[in-house]
Formats: C-alpha cells, sequence, structure tokens
C-alpha cells in the first residue's frame, strides 16, 4: 500500500483510494485501542511536536494519545503563550523548530492556509489540525470512519451538514471527503451561514431543516460559535435553536436509523437537544472521539512511511 | 542639444489609433513631426534606427506608490525611477498613501524636491483628500494646487462618511481639482481578502462579494451629480458596475475610470495555494468579471490602465494570506503584462496606448501621452515579440513583490526617452 503524501494539510488532494487506506489502516487501531496493552512502537524514535496557535483541548489530547501510543516522543507547545506575543512570525517560529529535527509537526492556526505556508518552509511531515476556515483533515477522516463504522459503507449515503457551514473548516473538509466518496451531500442553514458560490459545491442546500432531513441517513451537526452572535449573522440563540437545533422532533423525518454526529464541544440547547446528544441508540458523538485517535494513529503512521521511504531514497 | 531621428520605426499612435511603419524627429525635446516621411532634420541629427520595433509615447502611469516619505526600504524616488525608465513609464503619478500621508504642502514639496533630485523619469504627485487619510477633514485642496498636486485621492481608504466626501466634492470641483476614488462599499469590503465564491470559500478566506464595487460607484456617482466635481474611479474590475459606470458617461458626469493590470491578466485562481503576491485590493476577481473588464477598455468606457505600483517588502508578504501586506510591484512589469493582451488578440497596441499614455495624461492635464507634433518627446522604444522569463530579483524596485515571477512575457522595452533624452537603454 502506498500513501504518496509528505503532509496531511487537507482532504482535497487526497484520492478516494488514499482515504479508503487511510480508514483501513485506522480500523486496526480501534481494534488495539480497545486491548488493554495499548502500544504499537512504529513511531518509535520519532519526535512529534504539536504547535497549536489556538485553544484546543481534544484534538491536542486526540494527537497526543496518538503519538504517544505508536510511540513517539510528542511534545506540546502552547502558541499563544510563546514567541508569538514577542512578535515573532510564523516562519521564524518554523524555522526555530525545524532546526529541532522533528519528525511530524501537528499544527492548528486561525489563519486558513497558515499550516500550508509552515509546511513549505518545513523538512518533516506537517499536520493540519485546522486551519481558520479551511480545512480540518483529521475531523473528516474520524467522521469518515464513524460513518463507515455505524452503516457498512462509505457511499450512497444521504447525508446532511447542518448549521454554520460558512465558517467551519470542519464542514469544507467533510463535504470533500463525502464528495469524492460519492455520497448525496445536503447542506442546512439559514443564507447567512452559507459560504459564498455554495451551488458550484455539488450539493444541495435547504434553508429549512425539516425539509433537508428528509430520509438522510445521517446527521452531522456542526458548533455554532458564540461569537457569530455578535456579527449579526444569526437572531437569537432561542431562534436558532427553534430553526436549527436538533431536536426528537426534527430528527423522525430522517431514516429511522439514522444516526447523529457532532465534531464538539456541543452547546447544549442551541444546536442540538441535549437528551438527543446521550441517546446512544442515535448519537455516535463519543464513538467520533474514539475513532478520532486511532484515525490520527493512521495518518501519522503512514507519513511516517513516507518518510522513511523518502530517507531510504 | 542634436535633432533626434527616429527611422524604420513602427509608431504606435493613440490619438490617431494607427500602428504603421514611419519615422519621427524630435527637436529641441519635442516632436516636431512624425509619420512616413517627416520634414528635413536639422544638420546636427542624430539617427536611430529602431529596427522596425515599436515606438510609442511614453506610459504616463496614473497611482504609483512610491514609499518616500516613510517606507524609504519598500521604495524611494531613485528605485521607482529606474524601474519605471526601464518600464517604459515616462510619468509617474504618485499616490499620497505614505506612512505620513501627503496630506500638506509641506510634504508635497518635501517628495516633489526628492523626485526631482533622485527620478530619472516625469514626477507629477497626489495629494490626499482628506486629513491623514482619516476621512474626516478635508485637506488644503487649494494650497496643494499650487505645490503641484495632479489629484486627490485617499486610496484605499475610502471615505465613509457621504458628508465628508460631498463637502470635499464641492469644494474640489469649484477649484477644478480632479478627486479620484476608490469605490468599495467600505462596510461589505472590510476583512476581505478574496472575491466571495467557490474558491475563496474552498480556501476558507474571508471574502467581499463584488458588489461592493458597485455600490461604492453608485454612491459616488450620485454625489457626482449632486456637486459636479471631476472625478475618476481608480480600479473598476467588475462586471456588475459597468452599466452604471457607462450610465454616468452617458449622463455627461465630469467620470473616467482605470483598471490596474493585475486585474486585467490574472484571476483569482491565481492566488491558488494561498500566493500572498496575488493578495491585491481590491481582490482579484472572476474569469468572466476579467474579460469583461477587458471588453470595457477595448470600447473605451474604462479610460486607464495603470500598474497600482504598490511596493510591499518581503515580511509584510511572508505571512498567512489574511495577514499579508496587499499590492503588487508593477512599473516594470506594466507593459510586458499588457502585450499578453495583445498577444492574446483582445486588444491592440493603439488601444493599449490609449489607456496607458494618452488618456491619463490628458485626465490629468498633461501635454504627454502623444506622438503629436509639439507634444515632449517622452518615447518608448520595445520590441513587442521579445520572450523571456521574469525573475523578480532582477527588476529594479526595491520590493520584489510581483506576482508574474517566473512567468513567460513577452515584449521588452529596448529604449525610454524623457524630452528626447535617454533615461533606460537595453544593452
Amino acid at each position: 500500500m502506498s500513501f504518496a503524501h509528505r503532509h496531511l494539510l487537507g482532504i482535497e488532494p487526497l484520492s478516494p483510494r488514499d482515504i479508503t487506506a487511510i480508514l483501513d489502516l485506522a480500523d486496526t487501531y480501534v481494534a488495539l485501542n480497545r486491548q488493554a496493552d495499548k502500544h504499537a512502537d512504529v513511531l518509535a524514535g520519532l519526535t512529534q511536536i504539536n504547535m497549536f496557535f489556538e485553544n484546543s483541548t481534544r484534538t491536542q489530547a486526540s494527537f497526543e494519545l496518538a503519538g504517544k501510543r505508536l510511540g513517539a516522543d510528542v511534545m506540546n507547545m502552547a502558541m499563544q503563550a510563546s514567541s508569538i506575543k514577542k512578535g515573532e512570525t510564523l516562519i521564524d517560529t518554523a524555522m526555530t523548530l525545524n532546526a529541532m529535527h522533528p519528525d511530524l509537526l501537528v499544527v492548528r492556526h486561525p489563519h486558513s492556509g497558515a499550516v500550508d505556508l509552515l509546511a513549505q518552509k518545513v523538512n518533516c511531515a506537517v499536520l493540519n489540525a485546522g486551519d481558520g476556515r479551511h480545512e480540518h483533515p483529521t475531523q473528516a477522516l474520524l467522521d469518515a470512519l464513524t460513518i463507515r463504522r455505524a452503516k457498512g459503507r462509505l457511499h450512497r449515503l444521504n447525508i446532511a451538514i447542518c448549521g454554520d457551514i460558512a465558517h467551519s473548516r470542519v464542514a469544507r473538509s467533510n463535504i470533500l471527503l463525502l464528495g469524492k466518496m460519492e455520497n448525496r451531500i445536503r447542506l442546512i442553514g439559514p443564507p447567512t451561514l452559507m459560504p459564498s458560490g455554495i451551488a458550484e459545491f455539488g450539493v444541495e442546500v435547504f434553508d429549512d431543516m425539516r425539509e433537508g432531513l428528509r430520509d438522510v441517513d445521517v446527521v452531522m451537526m456542526l458548533r455554532l460559535q458564540k461569537e457569530r452572535m455578535d456579527g449579526g449573522f444569526i437572531p437569537s440563540e432561542r431562534e436558532y435553536y427553534h430553526r436549527y437545533g436538533l431536536d426528537a422532533e426534527k430528527l423522525a423525518l430522517a431514516k429511522p436509523d439514522a444516526i447523529v454526529m457532532h465534531p464538539g464541544p456541543m452547546n447544549r440547547g442551541v444546536e442540538i437537544d441535549g437528551t438527543l446528544a446521550d441517546d446512544i441508540n442515535r448519537s455516535v458523538i463519543q464513538d467520533q472521539v474514539e475513532m478520532g485517535v486511532a484515525v490520527r494513529m493512521a495518518a501519522m503512521e503512514l507519513l511516517a512511511r513516507t518518510l522513511s521511504a523518502g530517507a531510504a531514497t | 542639444m542634436s535633432d533626434l531621428l527616429f527611422t524604420n520605426a513602427r509608431l504606435i499612435d493613440p490619438e490617431a489609433g494607427t500602428d504603421e511603419p514611419g519615422a519621427l524627429l524630435v527637436r529641441a525635446g519635442r516632436i516636431v513631426d512624425q509619420g512616413q516621411e517627416v520634414g528635413l532634420p536639422g544638420e546636427d541629427v542624430t539617427v536611430i534606427d529602431c529596427g522596425g520595433k515599436c515606438l510609442a509615447p511614453g506610459i504616463v502611469d496614473l497611482g504609483v506608490k512610491v514609499c518616500e516619505p516613510g517606507e524609504r526600504h519598500k521604495e524611494s524616488y531613485r528605485s521607482a525611477g529606474r524601474a519605471a525608465a526601464a518600464g517604459g513609464v515616462t510619468t509617474i503619478v504618485t499616490r499620497p498613501d505614505t506612512a505620513p500621508a501627503i496630506d500638506s504642502p509641506e510634504t508635497l514639496e518635501f517628495v516633489t524636491r526628492r523626485a526631482q533630485a533622485d527620478a530619472p523619469v516625469r514626477v507629477v504627485p497626489m495629494a490626499a483628500l482628506t486629513k491623514g487619510r482619516a476621512g474626516r477633514e478635508m485637506t488644503e485642496i487649494g494650497f496643494l494646487m499650487d505645490a503641484g498636486a495632479v489629484a486627490f485621492s485617499d486610496c484605499d481608504h475610502v471615505v465613509a462618511n457621504t458628508k465628508v466626501l460631498s463637502r470635499a466634492l464641492s469644494y474640489a470641483g469649484a477649484l477644478g481639482a480632479l478627486v479620484i476614488g476608490h469605490p468599495q462599499e467600505p462596510g461589505l469590503s472590510a476583512g476581505a481578502a478574496a472575491t466571495s465564491g467557490k474558491f475563496a470559500s474552498l480556501r476558507g478566506l474571508p471574502a467581499v462579494s463584488p458588489m461592493a464595487e458597485r455600490m461604492g460607484l453608485d454612491r459616488d456617482i450620485a454625489l457626482l451629480e449632486m456637486t459636479g466635481a471631476r472625478y475618476h474611479a481608480d480600479q473598476i474590475t467588475t462586471a456588475r458596475a459597468l452599466p452604471a459606470l457607462a450610465r454616468a458617461k452617458a449622463n455627461g458626469l465630469d467620470i473616467t475610470a482605470g483598471v490596474g493590470i493585475h486585474h486585467l491578466t490574472l484571476n483569482e485562481f491565481d492566488v491558488a495555494d494561498y500566493r500572498t503576491f496575488f493578495k491585491l485590493k481590491p481582490p482579484l476577481r472572476s474569469e468572466d468579471d476579467r474579460t469583461a473588464v477587458i471588453e470595457a477598455v477595448r470600447s473605451g468606457l474604462i479610460d486607464v490602465i495603470c500598474s497600482m505600483h504598490t511596493p510591499q517588502d518581503e515580511e509584510s508578504k511572508r505571512l498567512p494570506f489574511e495577514e499579508a501586506a496587499s499590492g503588487a510591484v508593477g512599473l516594470e512589469t506594466l507593459l510586458p503584462a499588457a502585450l499578453r493582451l495583445y498577444h492574446a488578440e483582445a486588444l491592440d497596441l493603439p488601444t493599449l496606448f490609449r489607456a496607458m499614455s494618452l488618456n491619463p495624461a490628458k485626465r490629468l492635464g498633461l501635454d504627454t501621452g502623444r506622438l503629436g507634433a509639439g507634444a515632449p518627446a517622452d518615447l518608448v522604444l520595445f520590441d513587442p515579440d521579445a520572450p523571456f522569463v521574469l525573475d523578480r530579483f532582477t527588476l529594479r524596485s526595491k520590493s520584489k513583490n510581483t506576482p508574474f515571477d517566473g512567468g513567460r512575457m513577452q515584449g521588452r522595452v529596448l529604449a525610454t526617452y524623457v524630452g528626447g533624452a535617454p533615461v533606460y537603454r537595453r544593452d
């Protein structure tokens, strides 16, 4: 199996075969992670640095755990607290880290394209852990793995993505991935939270949630950022919940076995009903977290293989 | 000074709209005759055989940023002047968006002095329309005109307060001053780094609707109806703004419009993977907009093509796209880039030089930009076919932020003359 990518910067450059390769390997790690001994030392001797220029708890923890289970030496750098405050540019920070010879760099940054820029300046493999509104590839991959395990396939499904599409990197990566795997994608949300040029994305757009949820197999909810309220994108939380919050009544319009997903952290009572989020018959939100570690282990292993193949030639 | 006789030239005459072989005679720094046969030169004559290459009126580049005062490390009058000469630009019309802004007669006199001392080409300055380009109080438009300001502009700072702009336009109108606006609805375009659409959405960039340009233009046109001022829109880059411009012209308002060369030769997709040298203000547009704007230049609806020369150092560009500075240098690449439109058979050479030389000179009341008898001998001799690959580090500008780095270009300047004196010769 070959994985011909130096970095994982987004879903855009991946082929369906690449995606399947990551998910297949991730399946084996799901099994490993459920054992008592969770160690596979495929990254032994390698150094992984997590650089988060934006706050994150779960993604950073997931990457850290993934690296440690594979035997890498993992270091976390909280970038807001360090040199950025002193006026160092992103590229200088990258060059400095590069001189420490890391093998895997996991980066999250508030600006779209910042991770691409950084990847141009370093010699190691870079994993995008979310850049601005651009991409969040490991989130889309873990969502795909969750869907594939719940539904038994990752094609010809009707999938609804609901909420703040415009500001969501999770939505972009998911639209790209699910489109590549030949699913029908519906986007549901108020027009103020839809990105421009949406008609050209090859998706169906609904501003009526009830209509959009009809007969879907998967309902993906997105987090509504609190700061969107100040920007005048929606009138109020309660009106948003009324029209676009997922509750049992709206979910009843989807297929009876439809699953409910959320990338977290959730705003209960804003975009999703709390009881529904906890319903183990419908919600796969906890599975998503579990799949996250496995998918990140798989992605890092594949990139490390590319690294060692490059070193061998 | 001896007479200059250019023989065996391909004369590009934007006034006559012709592109024909001929000769051109210069005496005492002025053109005295041109055409298939020219009058007899004096006894003391220097003959220049053009070898069938193009001889055109030197470019009048309306809206060049030279970073004096304030950021001389990005561009000085000396470096900008040398870049202009090498690019066939014989007059640079400087923007006041320096730090501090050129908003007082004293600052204007300073830059005029600097330009005279250091620049080999003609430099005519613009001044800010409001103090500090802050959009609150108008500048001393009368004194600034006396000091040599040819136009007034706050550049990319839109005067958001319509009352302030209406007063400035009324006042400027009474003095016959030309006001140059940047048509953008400032609220809608705030924070934008790209033009809205699929590309911006996929890249996750904050974007502005192309409609913001039309809204800005509509407001300014309404103010012209109120005030009767003389107005030029610095850059019209979208198809949606063109009908409004056409109506304003048809209604007899004193309005002209320009466009930067980058918006005529590049589109939004050129940004590709966040290439910050392609970050411009306004942002690059769709291909449909690009072709509509080229057609507007062809028809004469858009009057002026300029370089929008905006030097930025490496540090301001080596940043994530949203944080990176906007703008590109263009003095040296304006002509080769414009020749892309000629080679693509979109615009002929007289049309290009009408927009790059004749029209900006006429709009500013300058006697240059043409080949007619009596005009100053500001000339560019160029080979429209010579191919080359652009290496940005060969540019004479101090800043090297060109989007054409590594680009295949066709067309080279061979020599540039200002008032009959050579200011550039390609070895």
